[in-house]
């Protein structure tokens, strides 16, 4: 089973990076763009088919190390 | 009274840690293997800066899982004095013993230089040497120092003077909530900052502003432990 893992600050929380990222398109000419967030992308192999098991050891994963939920919030998907 | 320096792969200042409790105390001090699994026989814990585990994922994310972490948890539950400085500090919120977290500077770029700091909490383990409100020369080397903690979190810290130092009004260098560069635990037993006092124990490093925060220390242990106090 394929998990994909995305890692984002808070709403909240001050982004440096996407803030920095935000000017430089602005720079560019590229008027459009309102606010920029960056996060994390993760792709995880788990070694198993018990779907609801995978969520449940995921969410976990993410508490624990993945994410810090001080400053980021997470989201996963499963597939296969 | 005896302290450990602990090693992570990617620690780099723990040769100064260990350099500074030598030359601004004289107690013994050990380097200690981020594998070790007993810190029983120390009275107090330094977590150094550096990039631990190259900062995978986040400052002090996987080093807060190392062995030796359970061991700084229990020590910090027993009471003993524990400092974490600079990506030490990071590694303490990330472990939970402090609260909040860093974030990448508002720069956006790696500062280091020195910085003046107010001692706010003058009251505490780690800086009983210094007067309230003092203004000290302590060095900042980081990336992530942007101290951060949601409105409830401050309000704690405030209500029990658990912020220690804060950077001089007017010259944040990373954007930290509040000028916050350095905070205790409820208890004041376990203290994180971002500058670095052991890169400031002699005039030749620019500054021996540094040098208090260890006797401090020595003199805190020996009021606990009915000693000499060390004038």
């Amino acid at each position: 089973m394929k998990a994909t893992v995305y890692v984002t600050i808070k709403q909240n929380v001050l982004d440096p990076q996407g803030s920095a990222v935000q000017g430089a398109l602005h720079s560019m000419g590229f008027d459009e763009v309102g606010k920029v967030r960056i996060g994390k992308y993760l792709e995880l192999e788990l070694n198993t088919t018990d779907r609801a098991e995978a969520e449940s050891r995921l969410k976990a994963m993410c508490e624990k190390l993945l994410a810090n939920t001080v400053v980021e919030d997470y989201r996963f998907e499963l597939e296969g | 009274m005896k302290f450990a320096v602990i090693v992570f792969p990617g620690s780099n200042c723990d040769i100064d840690c260990y350099k500074a409790v030598e030359d601004t105390i004289g107690q013994p001090v050990d380097y200690v293997w981020h594998t070790a699994t007993d810190l029983s026989s120390y009275d107090a814990i330094l977590v150094p800066g550096g990039f631990s585990y190259g900062d995978y994922l986040r400052c002090g994310a996987i080093a807060r899982f190392a062995p030796v972490m359970n061991e700084v948890i229990k020590a910090a539950e027993q009471g003993k004095f524990v400092l974490g400085i600079c990506n030490g500090f990071q590694v303490l919120t990330e472990a939970g013993l402090l609260p909040g977290a860093l974030l990448r500077n508002n720069s956006m770029k790696f500062r280091c230089h020195s910085a003046l700091l107010e001692v706010v909490n003058n009251n505490t383990v780690f800086t009983n040497q210094y007067s309230q409100g003092e203004i000290i020369d302590i060095p900042i080397a980081h990336g992530e120092g942007n101290y951060y903690c949601d409105d409830e979190t401050l309000a704690q810290l405030k209500a029990n003077n658990q912020i220690v130092f804060r950077y001089k009004a007017g010259a944040n260098p990373n954007g930290s909530l509040e000028d916050i560069a350095g905070i205790s635990n409820e208890r004041g037993n376990v203290v994180g900052m971002m500058p670095h006092p052991e890169r400031a124990v002699n005039q030749l490093l620019g500054s021996e502003d540094g040098k208090r925060m260890f006797t401090s220390i020595l003199n805190a242990w020996r009021e606990q432990h009915g000693a000499a106090v060390n004038g």
